[in-house]
């Protein structure tokens, strides 16, 4: 896979940051605005399905390579699970309990402030790294799998 | 023991993120984990017997938030899950070796545990939903996992049956929401109790049936499990007949149907045509397969009809106001039954698989005479299939025992009747397995053979003592800590609500 024309190689590499940063952002935000952890995963991962339809397959994986995409999206699921578990250690002992209360962050206005309510931000970044890599991986295998399907039997 | 009820779903999702972390080196480590992950849900599993609590995750009241409940009927499950899933990770120790890819299949294994535990534990209908889903997507990978055309094309179909299932199921689950305002089991109950059931609940009823029904493989929606039960590795056969079929199908039909709505006349009326049509269908079709897996995968059918028959039975009772000792004797059968078949068709694919290692088959016309060559893996299918037909000592044999007095007492004569025809149907399907496979002549090419041992044999041996232990749990002592508070939470019907609201 060589990718597309140069308009749309140097279209790509000037969005793939705003693009990427948007995800962020709407991840961070995401307990303030709408939008949260899928949205903003599906968002950076699609940053990543840019610069494969761009720039070719091998070009992606230079960038973000199948193991360490596996890697990060079982640290996310692993990271949403101790946000939870340590809900169980602490405070209440509830499973998922919000145990950083509001009133250990900022004074009195902490409404609506980007560090505000608790665990919820720290569950939409496990989430976002979660679907963003595991929606990576799906897009990168099937485009891996194709021209082996018609080849040589995979193991 | 207070057993953080969360665990059951929580061990085995964390294990399984944590095995690919170790990739190809330790794949040494991540067995030993997964295998602890197993055992402690075990543990875990042995220790929340005979409770009965309510969990609120996050402190999150219900009907806001959602909520996790161990009653008996969960008990019983977990109980039966915990077992089968122990005994089929000890197995693929060894077996799975054949495969590439272990830390992977280790993986699928345990997110299909944490499903099968969810639907068990959830009291929140969504979530059942989710977790089914959970559970079905890892087995239809499972499934498929030998990548062979045969496996793929198993896979391939059970996919789009088991989708069709989960999307009848969801489309219940919206039409549920939509008619009542809550997700939360217990409180869609209450409203059904206050309100009756308008035209959407009918609807949304029949369209559970239909759901858990193709989840469940009962005859009319059978189509999908003989390809897909007998492509599966072993351990995942054992576990797909043992226990899935009957988590995500039986019990949660059961559980909405009981519980929720509440039996009605025309509900148990259909169940016991469900669970006859099985039973009949399935031994009619397993007694003409040669294909080893393929004919106990066609028993499981048969198999799984006198649960839902049992449980039917018992609801027909109730509904008609009748005595209520004889609806738990009924339910008892079936719940008995779904344990004891847990054990002995888990058992019975377990022995297939070692078969299958062995000789590289599952074609029983050309085995033959393998008695000599794998005394274990003889002696145990035996003692399973003697369960499996029920012959007295072994565990069949007082399940069935118990349906057949419940069916009598009932003054069911003619179930009654057919119970005791399809038992001798299996009993002459196991006895070809024993004639075709274990005895007659050895093949030339089969020879040199040899039993594998180390772990398959111990997941094996302890399943076959189950399988003789299993009529103790009617004792009395046993029979009133696991098997009576299930009955009880199927025959006190939609009390469940005020149980649960009220706790």
């Amino acid at each position: 896979m060589k990718g597309m024309t140069i308009i749309v190689k140097t279209i790509s590499s000037w969005v793939k940051v705003l693009i990427f940063l948007f995800g962020i952002y709407i991840v961070l935000f995401g307990h303030l605005t709408p939008g949260g952890g899928f949205a903003g995963g599906v968002i950076l991962a699609s940053c990543y399905v840019l610069l494969m339809l761009a720039f070719g397959r091998e070009y992606a994986e230079e960038n973000l390579s199948l193991p360490v995409a596996s890697k990060l999206d079982c640290v996310g699921a692993l990271l949403f699970a101790a946000v939870a578990l340590c809900g169980l250690l602490y405070g209440a002992a509830s499973f998922f309990w919000n145990f950083i209360h509001q009133e250990y962050l900022v004074g009195t206005d902490y409404e609506f402030n980007l560090v505000s309510a608790g665990t919820i931000p720290l569950s939409n970044i496990a989430i976002g790294l979660k679907v963003g890599a595991s929606l990576f991986l799906v897009v990168l295998v099937l485009s891996m799998f194709r021209p082996e399907m018609s080849g040589n039997k995979e193991d | 023991m207070i057993v953080p009820l969360p665990a059951f779903v929580a061990i085995p999702l964390g294990t399984a993120f944590l095995l690919p972390v170790f990739a190809k080196r330790g794949k040494a480590v991540a067995t030993v984990l997964a295998n602890l992950a197993t055992i402690s849900l075990l543990v875990l599993a042995i220790a929340s017997i005979g409770q009965t609590r309510v969990y609120e995750i996050g402190k999150w009241s219900i009907p806001l938030g959602i909520n996790l409940v161990l009653d008996g009927l969960s008990s019983l499950l977990l109980l039966a899950i915990s077992v089968v899933s122990a005994a089929a990770m000890l197995f693929s120790i060894r077996y799975m070796e054949q495969y590439t890819a272990k830390a992977k299949f280790l993986c699928l294994f345990l997110l299909m545990v944490a499903g099968m535990n969810g639907v068990a534990l959830s009291g929140d209908i969504f979530n059942l939903f989710v977790f089914l889903e959970i559970a079905s997507l890892a087995s239809y990978a499972l499934v498929g996992f030998g990548c062979e055309h045969e496996e793929l094309e198993a896979s391939f179909k059970y996919m789009v049956l088991g989708s069709i299932g989960s999307i009848f199921i969801l489309f219940a689950v919206a039409l549920v929401y939509g008619n009542t305002g809550s997700l939360n089991m217990a409180y869609i109950s209450k409203a059904i109790q206050s309100s009756g059931l308008n035209r959407g609940l009918t609807f949304a009823l029949a369209l559970f049936v239909v759901g858990f029904g193709l989840k469940a493989a009962l005859v009319p929606f059978h189509a999908w499990l003989p390809d897909a039960h007998p492509s599966a590795p072993a351990p995942i056969s054992a576990m797909l007949s043992g226990i899935l079929i009957k988590t995500l199908g039986v019990y949660a039909l059961v559980r909405v149907v009981f519980n929720i709505f509440g039996i009605s006349v025309s509900m148990g009326w259909l169940l016991i045509a469900l669970g006859l049509l099985s039973m009949v269908a399935g031994a009619f079709l397993a007694i003409g397969q040669w294909d080893f897996k393929r004919l106990l995968a066609y028993s499981s059918i048969s198999q799984l009809g006198y649960v839902v028959l049992g449980i039917g039975l018992g609801g027909l009772i109730i509904a008609r106001d009748g005595n209520l000792a004889w609806a738990s004797l009924a339910i008892l059968g079936g719940l008995f039954h779904l344990v004891n078949h847990a054990v002995y068709k888990s058992l019975l694919f377990l022995t297939s698989g070692s078969v299958q290692m062995s000789t590289g088959t599952r074609q029983m016309k050309q085995m033959g005479g393998l008695a000599e060559k794998l005394p274990v893996t003889r002696a145990t299918c035996t003692v399973a299939s003697a369960a499996v037909a029920g012959i007295p000592p072994f565990s069949g044999f007082w399940s069935k025992l118990i349906l057949v007095i419940a069916a009598i007492q009932a003054h069911f004569y003619w179930v009654a009747a057919i119970i005791v025809f399809v038992s001798l149907c299996t009993l002459i399907m196991y006895l070809k397995v024993q004639r075709y496979v274990f005895l007659g002549e050895l093949p030339e090419n089969l020879q040199e053979i040899k039993e594998n041992r180390g772990s398959m044999l111990v997941a094996m041996v302890s399943l076959a003592c189950l399988c003789v232990l299993m009529g103790l749990l009617l004792t009395p002592c046993l029979r009133s800590s696991i098997l009576d508070p299930a009955v009880q939470v199927l025959t006190d019907g939609v009390l469940y609500s005020a149980n649960v609201i009220g706790m």
